[in-house]
This record gives structure tokens, sequence and C-alpha cells, in this order.
């Protein structure tokens, strides 16, 4: 799922301290499971904002509401008929759903409330960690299910660098090196053999430096 | 013997010579003399010297413009290219750009990560690694090819390198990894500093048990220490490094003003006791800040003087 993380506080009430009516808006997917903006967040941030606007002596209309996705027109849709009532929409989904809800809705501006993170998974209570970074031309066959790409700090294909030290990588003894892993994961399969093969220069054109990607399926268009 | 490229190294290694290389980091501002006083202390004593490029990820002289200094004033160089900071396209360019003023040697790196020096909010690139850059850089030569597959008018004729680590984990993929370069054309290695010299012994049995050594010239890496301390700093906080308690122990059992000498005694052992060691043909001197002593050393390993070639 998409990872993201709060927003330092100041930040927020910079971005919305010139609107009177702020609606802050959740998001039911990924946000919500990474609990960094589904319906409790958006409580929490709205009786923050409150709060602060309060002890400054001003009474701002802060409303709250949680759709289903905000990367879906059909969700997006549930607040066409409140939207005018509103100067500003705090989103705290990730930044595809801020875009698209800004897309949406020209007039109104449309504010992030989180920092979108990465694709990542819930490690552990509290952790999430990243294990895809969407290059577009999937190459787990070849690293026993363990991406390089996302996992390693110099994305290195042929891995492991000279920095690996016990199972860590260089930038930092608590991460672990994604080539260890492989390695690690390739002896369990009974697959130690297949480390010698060289991996080949990458295409590069399906992920970000192709530019803005799109998937097209004839199959399950209308 | 047959020889791929104009280089001297090249020439020296196949002739069954143990080489001397030596390295110059770049300074950090435009000052040539920076380079070319370094080249002036040790130009009589190595073979061939590498210029780092970007070391530690720190913003230096470019390691091209640096190996251009040395070779005008007689210098052969090997170009140190890191993959951190160039796509394919600059690295194509600056191999070509290299080419043109006959620079013949290059070593293939990573590089370190972006975030040990003075630009950690940078981007890092990757968009090769370093077997790739090998086998980019063995096209141009031996096809004369770009990577988009037109043709190069005049290939540059690079003597290729890499480096290998035989001290970083896991040690049992360090004899493969190395196979994997000897397989995208590495033709000759330079290790990493090598102080735990049973560890490096070890590593080149494995070597010599799958043939390698008769199909890459591996060069030891020596780092002479200049005290107890730099010692200690090498083994916490330099990734990848292997430094024996006995290292540290024989450092700091002399006093402080004799470290150096003692490190100086460290390095020229070392040398003489892998100078026997089968496979290993030649040696890379890297004296950090410390070229002046390069000299010494190559004289006190019986390696000077430098074949004529």
């Amino acid at each position: 799922m998409i990872i993201a993380d709060k927003k330092p506080i100041q930040e927020i009430i910079d971005q919305v301290k010139n609107y009177e009516r702020i609606l802050v808006l959740g998001c039911n997917e990924c946000v919500t499971v990474c609990e960094a903006g589904g319906k409790k967040e958006v409580e929490v941030l709205a009786s923050v904002l409150r709060m602060h606007f309060l002890k400054e002596g001003q009474e701002r209309k802060i409303h709250e509401r949680t759709l289903e996705r905000q990367c879906d027109h059909e969700y997006l849709e549930e607040i066409r008929d409140v939207v005018d009532q509103y100067d500003a929409v705090l989103s705290l989904a990730c930044g595809v759903g801020v875009q698209f809800t800004a897309e949406k809705y020209l007039t109104t501006p449309v504010l992030p409330g989180v920092n979108t993170c990465f694709l990542g998974a819930n490690e552990q209570r509290g952790m999430w960690t990243e294990r895809c970074q969407a290059c577009g031309e999937c190459v787990l066959g070849k690293t026993a299910g363990i991406c390089p790409i996302s996992r390693c700090a110099k994305r290195i294909m042929n891995g492991p660098c000279g920095g690996s030290t016990k199972g860590k990588c260089e930038i930092n003894a608590e991460l672990d090196c994604a080539w260890q892993l492989i390695i690690d994961r390739l002896k369990a399969l009974g697959r130690m053999e297949d480390y010698e093969i060289v991996a080949p220069i990458k295409d590069w054109s399906t992920e970000r430096a192709g530019g803005p990607r799109k998937v097209v399926r004839e199959d399950v268009q209308v | 013997m047959s020889l791929n490229t104009p280089s001297r190294l090249e020439k020296i290694l196949k002739q069954g010579n143990l080489a001397v290389t030596s390295e110059c980091g770049p300074p950090r501002g435009s000052d040539p003399a920076a380079v070319t006083s370094k080249g002036a202390l040790i130009k009589d004593h190595v073979d061939a010297v590498n210029i780092t490029d970007n070391q530690t990820s720190t913003t230096r002289m470019s390691s091209l413009a640096a190996c251009i200094h040395l070779k005008q004033m007689g210098i052969e160089p090997v170009l140190q290219m890191v993959t951190r900071d160039r796509n394919r396209i600059a690295l194509q360019s600056d191999i070509l750009g290299a080419a043109s003023f006959d620079i013949h040697n290059m070593l293939c790196l990573s590089g370190d990560h972006q975030s040990f020096g003075d630009c950690a909010q940078g981007q890092n690139v990757h968009d090769l690694d370093s077997m790739q850059l090998i086998q980019t850089v063995r096209l141009m030569r031996d096809e004369g090819k770009f990577l988009g597959g037109d043709n190069i008018n005049r290939p540059p004729k690079m003597f290729v390198g890499a480096a290998a680590n035989p001290f970083a984990d896991p040690f049992e993929i360090r004899v493969p990894r190395l196979a994997k370069k000897v397989a995208c054309g590495v033709e000759f290695i330079q290790t990493q500093c090598i102080y735990n010299l049973d560890k490096f012994e070890r590593w080149m049995e494995g070597v010599r048990e799958r043939g390698l050594d008769e199909k890459v010239f591996i060069m030891a890496g020596m780092t002479p220490m200049k005290s107890a301390g730099m010692a200690k700093f090498m083994k916490n906080r330099v990734p990848g490094m292997d430094v024996p308690d006995e290292v540290i122990n024989r450092l700091s059992g002399v006093p402080k003003d004799k470290q150096a000498q003692e490190g100086i005694d460290i390095c020229v052992e070392a040398i003489e006791r892998l100078r026997e060691c089968k496979g290993v043909a030649g040696f890379h001197i890297m004296a950090i800040e410390w070229e002046e002593k390069v000299p010494e050393i190559v004289e006190r390993s019986g390696l000077y003087p430098r074949p004529q070639v």
C-alpha cells in the first residue's frame, strides 16, 4: 500500500490559516491502514486545528469527512454538493488523492495534510518500510523476491556493494543490506548458482525517468 | 603477449611484472598544483596513478580534469568513475573525453552513498551499476559501439579495472562476485585496503580455485596507517573495512610520534608477505594525503626501480 506520514502541525496551520471554512477530508484506503489520514486522524487533526484557532481567538468552521477513496471519481462525487461551502479542502489522502480531488474541484484550494512516503508494508506496529518503487518492470523473479531497486540505497542490480557489513547497509547500521537478503533467500531456495547471472542494464524508461506513466487496459475498458 | 590497449599498466602486468599504482585525491578547489604536486612526489615510483572520483561523496575537482593534469606531466592516470553521479549518457561521454586525451585506464565503481558527503540531500543516479559500467566500456572499446548501438568514431582504448572488497559481507559471495566482474570483462582489480592478511589469503585461495587469477590481474590494496587513531577509525567507521585488533595494538604499543613509522613498517611487511601470494599481480598503494611516503614504501618493499616499458 501507499505509506504516508503526518505533516508537522505548524506546516498544516501555515497552509490553512487564511481560510475560514475548511473541510478536513480523509480517505478510507491506504492512509487509514497506515494511520495517517483515515477517519480517526481526520477527527484528531480537526480538533487540533479548532483548538489552535480558538486559542488565537478565532472561530473557524472546520468540518470532517472521510471518503471511501479519493483516487476514484465515484467517491469524490459524494462531496460535490457541499464542496462550495468551504474555502479550502485539507486532504489527508496520499498525493494521488490530493491531486484527484484538486482536479475535480477546480476552484477550491486542495491542500496536502500528509507527506506521501512510499509503497510499503506494515512491518510491525507503528513501523512501515518500503518495498517497491513502481519501476514498471518487475525483477523480483530474478532477485529471490527481494527488490534491489527499492531496498538497496544505490539500487544496485548486481550487488552487494563493498559497503555491506554484517548484513547491514553502509548508510545505516539498522538498515538491512538488500543483497544480503537476496543471497540469504537464494540459499534458502537452493538457487545460489543464480547469483552469478549478471543482471543486464535496466530499461528505466518504464520508471519515473520515462515521464508520467499510464496503464491502458482495453480488456477492462467500457 | 597481446595487448588490448596502449596502457602502460596493461603492458607491465602482461609482461609479468608486479605492477605498482597509487592514488591522488583531487582538491576541493581548482588549483591544478594540488594535483601536480602530489603527482610529482610519486611519479618515478609507480606505474600509474588513480584519480578518485568525488571520493566519500565529497565534491572535488573532477577526476577527468585531474587525470589530464597528470597526463600532461607524463604520469599515466587511472580514471576512476563512479555510477553515483552520472547516467549512461554522461558516463559514455566522459569515457570519450578521457580517450580524447589518450587516457588508457579506468576503474569502474559504484561509489559511496551520497549521505557520507557534503551533498547528503542530493539525488543519486545509479543508472548503471559498476558491473554494467565494465560491460559498457568493453562494448565501447571492443565493438566500437555506444550502448544505443551506434558506431563510435575512434573508440576509447581503455584498460578496464574494478574494485573488489574481500572483506565486505557476506564473505562467501566475494569470490563469485569477482567471477561476475570477470564475466563482465574486467581486466584488472584493485582491492580494498588489506589489513587482515589471513582473510585476504583465504579469499585468494578461492580466487585461484576458480582460476580467476588467470583471467584478471589482482592488485592488492595497501593503505599505511598514520596512527592508532586512524586504525580505530578505519575499523569502526569505514564500511567494509577489516582492521584486526593486532594492527591497532601494534600501533598503540609505540609512542605517538613513532606510530606513523610503525604504520609504514606494517605496510611494507604486508607487501613483502603478499607478493609471495600466488595470483597477486601488483600493489595499489593508497597513502591518503600522505603521498610523500609512497616512494619509501615502494623502495623498502623491493619494488623499485619500476620497469621501463
